[in-house]
């Protein structure tokens, strides 16, 4: 039987699951540390006795940490970004449409130089390689360790941002490089956003992976480590370290797969209602759906591979107010997570919505007699346009008639209720309270592809990213045999002649056991 | 003549993507650059057509080329400009002013990115009033205006000309080859008009439109109001359909993005079918299989919530919808004018009906 620990370092929490098969044999929560060391400890130890003999085949955590370092903008390191692909773009250089506030943090050098490619794999320019070893002098003597390398169209061809790697290097030995065809797809501004972003977490990526391995070893767990990704799988931790992007939703995203595992249901809508909004997200075959869009990340535009959330502002502690025309209105202002000092039932002065589950007698929660004096026929009607706002929401996120499943899952899925318009049913899993660490322990390795091709028919480009798409999986520790192709999507280039066709391609699969 | 502020501008930007009707590529990359443009001092004034001498030289611009090459390529607005100064140089004369041949989507802000390098104004009218995918779909073409010469430019130092052609078809032939020798971008600047052609052929006071309905849009937001809403009343526009995406597909023939679209009906539309056909822009709408809004009459998909525009290349499979449908320009609704615009030049094997001129199916009132 396979058995594996999943553990999610949220910014209150710290969760650790230890699942065997589809059972879960022990779970705890702990509180998540300044330090993240001592949390993740903790919970390892609180999980570590059920182990046995038996030992397990792998960790996987899965945090919030890096996000949140750049939504909160702490533990950033300054950039050097390296933008490969003059003389085209010149005017809007690397940090162009960043927040000023971020931007003044990790803005340390901007260099332009020649290269880059055109979109039918021809040069725009021969790379000036003098230019990026100028370029990696001056970043090295202004002590700047972390470099963002992204030149035009590099999803099609890497070449030229792997030489300027290269150079970079040996100028500025120890460097931390992010290329952007490692993370990114086409778009260059996007896509280069995500790979400042990257850059500029590389030391605090380390330093917490670091931490994590640490955390095994003082335990005493020898089992492979793995970090969560934005997709639902997992990377070797090594890995994670190069690019702490790919973690960013993780939260979210294993929130909902843990929430399929959790019912056996794959294909559905899943709300975690939390204190102050409500994140829906869609499964499709225990995968979250893609966002097809620009994510925008701490206010950075950014673009690649993240699901697709919807939130609301329905909440456990969301503001209720009667309307002047006897309606009720809910939100978008929360007490959060002040509700022990601000929510009616204890004896603070603001009404929310769990006050009013309360009256009704659907929650319990602080002290009923405090909220005896609510009409129970406005509480009622409470419920009801929280009931409103869910059904136009999961409305929202689906795209098929037919009514679909929905998981519901956090502290205020009581809000969520039994039936609602175009859902089968309503499901809420046991252990919901540690779905996410559930999702880490679950998760399978992935590979992707997205690029244009040319002079090939739609069948041959259609394999090549297959292939591809394989290739990369394999190198981020799958084992190649179990991989399955789960998303594969084409688009055909709008004035490009030679039926120029863009394809992504997605597999899937088991995580190798060397 | 007045100065545009940057409040404006940024009002273009979402206007002119709303008179895309789903083509033209994204205004952003041209408004990053009038942001960046206007930081370091630099001022743009829009100078209404009736304000041109007829024999005043107007340069007309475009960037040409695939939107997808343009998200790689970004968009740099010296290459405007100088696509602008070697169009003077050839001609040996100066431009009094620069114009956009196409107000919808991101041409419709390159000739504020020319016209704040170069010190000219830009004239408060385009040749299309919306976006359309082929060089001969302007009132210049309908006009039967001299189609040559043209210009173009990539940064690498690649100029050319086209000095002379027989059709405007021929430059969209020519044009169109080097554009997609240089890399599928390129900074073109079309047949130089006098000041008495724009006024007799220009579409007047796009710009100034295009500000007017991305304001409202902008403030119906900031109030949490219907976008969609504020742009029906800005534009006198008809509300034609809501409906969630149930299909798309798409395919690129000689060059071009072309598909369908279907839409499942939401609120009254509910148990209805709306389906949309596009060459790069929305072409023509079927309600329920029967013909209900085409070409010329401009056709927008927007976002159900935001009222953003989505275009052809982005509307995916499960968005909420709205379509909405604004007047054509009067030029594009002769006999000739449908010739270039309506919908057997797209291929449609129809005759042209205006949305507005026809009661609403089913009785309804629009």
């Amino acid at each position: 039987m396979r058995r594996r620990i999943g553990i999610d370092v949220g910014g209150t929490n710290t969760d650790a699951v230890l699942l065997e098969g589809d059972r879960v044999l022990q779970a705890v929560k702990t509180p998540t540390t300044a330090d993240v060391l001592t949390g993740v400890k903790l919970a390892l130890q609180g999980v570590a006795p059920a182990i046995g003999s038996a030992g397990v085949q792998g960790v996987m955590i899965g945090t919030t940490h890096f996000v949140n370092a750049v939504v909160q903008r702490r533990d950033l390191a300054p950039v050097g970004a390296l933008r490969i692909g003059l003389p085209a773009a010149a005017t809007l250089p690397p940090f162009c449409d960043w927040p000023d506030d971020l931007a003044a943090i990790v803005r340390g050098q901007v260099h332009m130089v020649e290269g880059g490619h055109d979109y039918d794999g021809r040069p725009i320019m021969p790379l000036d390689e003098r230019a990026i070893a100028a370029a990696a002098r001056e970043m090295r003597a202004a002590g700047i360790s972390c470099v963002s390398v992204s030149a035009i169209f590099s999803p099609l061809d890497p070449a030229m941002e792997l030489r300027a790697a290269e150079i970079v290097r040996q100028e500025v030995p120890g460097a931390a490089i992010t290329l952007s065809h490692e993370l990114g797809r086409i778009g260059l501004l996007e896509r280069e956003n995500v790979t400042l972003l990257n850059a500029a977490l590389a030391p605090l990526a380390a330093h917490t992976v670091r931490a994590f391995e640490l955390a095994l070893a003082e335990t005493g767990i020898a089992a492979p480590l793995y970090i969560t990704q934005n997709d639902g799988t997992v990377i070797r931790a090594e890995l994670a370290a190069r690019f702490p992007v790919l973690s960013f939703a993780s939260g979210p995203t294993n929130s909902m797969r843990g929430a399929a595992f959790l019912t056996g249901v794959m294909d559905a809508l899943v709300v975690d209602v939390g204190g102050t909004t409500s994140d829906l997200g869609a499964l499709k075959a225990g995968f979250p759906r893609e966002a097809n869009a620009v994510v925008r990340v701490g206010g950075v535009r950014t673009l690649f591979r993240m699901p697709d959330l919807l939130s609301i502002g329905l909440g456990g502690g969301s503001h209720v107010v009667a309307q002047a025309d006897g309606r009720v209105a809910i939100g978008p202002r929360s007490v959060g997570f002040r509700l022990p000092q601000l929510a009616r039932v204890f004896g603070g002065p603001q009404l929310t919505t769990s006050d009013a589950a309360v009256r009704l007698g659907m929650l319990g929660l602080g002290d009923p007699a405090r909220v005896a004096d609510l009409d129970p026929d406005f509480a009622r009607a409470v419920l009801v346009e929280a009931a409103r706002m869910l059904e136009d929401a999961t409305d929202r996120m689906k795209t098929e008639a037919a009514a679909v499943p929905l998981l519901a899952v956090g502290g205020g899925a009581f809000l969520v209720p039994e039936a609602l318009p175009g859902i089968s049913e309503v499901l809420r899993p046991a252990h919901a309270a540690v779905a996410n660490a559930v999702g880490a322990a679950i998760a399978q390795v992935s590979g992707e592809t997205d690029q244009v091709f040319q002079g090939l028919t739609r069948a041959e480009a259609l394999r090549e990213a297959e292939r591809i798409a394989r290739a990369r999986a394999a190198e981020a520790g799958a084992e190649p045999n179990s991989l399955l192709l789960v998303d594969v999507e084409d688009l055909p280039i709008a004035y490009l002649p030679g039926g120029a066709l863009r394809v992504r391609a997605r597999v899937v699969g088991e995580i190798a056991s060397d | 003549m007045r100065e545009l502020d940057l409040d404006e501008i940024e009002a273009l930007a979402v206007g002119a993507w709303v008179l895309g009707t789903g083509g033209g590529g994204s205004p952003y990359l041209g408004l990053l650059n009038m942001r960046r443009l206007y930081a370091e001092g630099h001022r743009v004034s829009l100078m209404p057509p009736e304000d041109l001498a007829d024999d005043d030289l107007v340069a007309v611009v475009s960037n040409m080329g695939a939107p997808l090459v343009g998200q790689e390529r970004l968009t740099d607005s010296h290459n405007i400009a100088r696509a602008v100064t070697l169009m003077e140089e050839y001609l040996g004369r100066p431009f009094r002013a620069i114009m956009s041949v196409e107000i919808g989507g991101n041409n419709g802000i390159q000739p504020l990115m020319a016209a704040a390098h170069l010190g000219k104004p830009v004239v408060d009218a385009d040749a299309m009033g919306r976006a359309y995918p082929e060089a001969q779909m302007t009132s210049f073409a309908v006009a039967d205006l001299k189609p040559w010469p043209l210009s173009l430019v990539d940064p690498r130092g690649v100029e050319g000309i086209v000095a002379k052609v027989p059709s405007w078809k021929w430059m969209e032939r020519l044009s169109r080859k080097m554009c997609v020798e240089v890399g599928s971008i390129a900074a073109t600047c079309k047949a130089p008009r006098t000041g008495a052609e724009v006024k007799a052929w220009g579409i007047p006071h796009t710009t100034t439109q295009a500000i007017a309905l991305g304001q409202a849009i902008r403030l119906a937001q900031r109030e949490h109001r219907d976008p969609i809403q504020a742009i029906l009343d800005a534009e006198d526009g008809l509300l034609i359909f809501r409906g969630k995406v149930a299909d798309i597909s798409r395919r690129t023939t000689e060059g071009f993005l072309r598909g369908t679209a279907k839409l499942d009906g939401l609120d009254r539309w509910r148990g209805s079918g709306l389906e949309l056909a596009f060459q790069n822009e929305w072409a023509v709408g079927w309600l329920d299989g029967v013909a209900r809004v085409m070409t010329p009459d401009l056709i927008c998909v927007l976002d159900s919530v935001t009222g953003e525009a989505i275009g052809t290349e982005t509307l995916r499979y499960g968005q909420r919808v709205t379509v909405v449908a604004l007047r054509a320009p009067k030029v594009f609704l002769s006999p000739r004018g449908l010739e270039f615009v309506g919908p057997r030049a797209f291929g449609y094997d129809l005759d042209f009906v205006s949305v507005f001129d026809e009661p609403a199916p089913g009785g309804q009132m629009p």
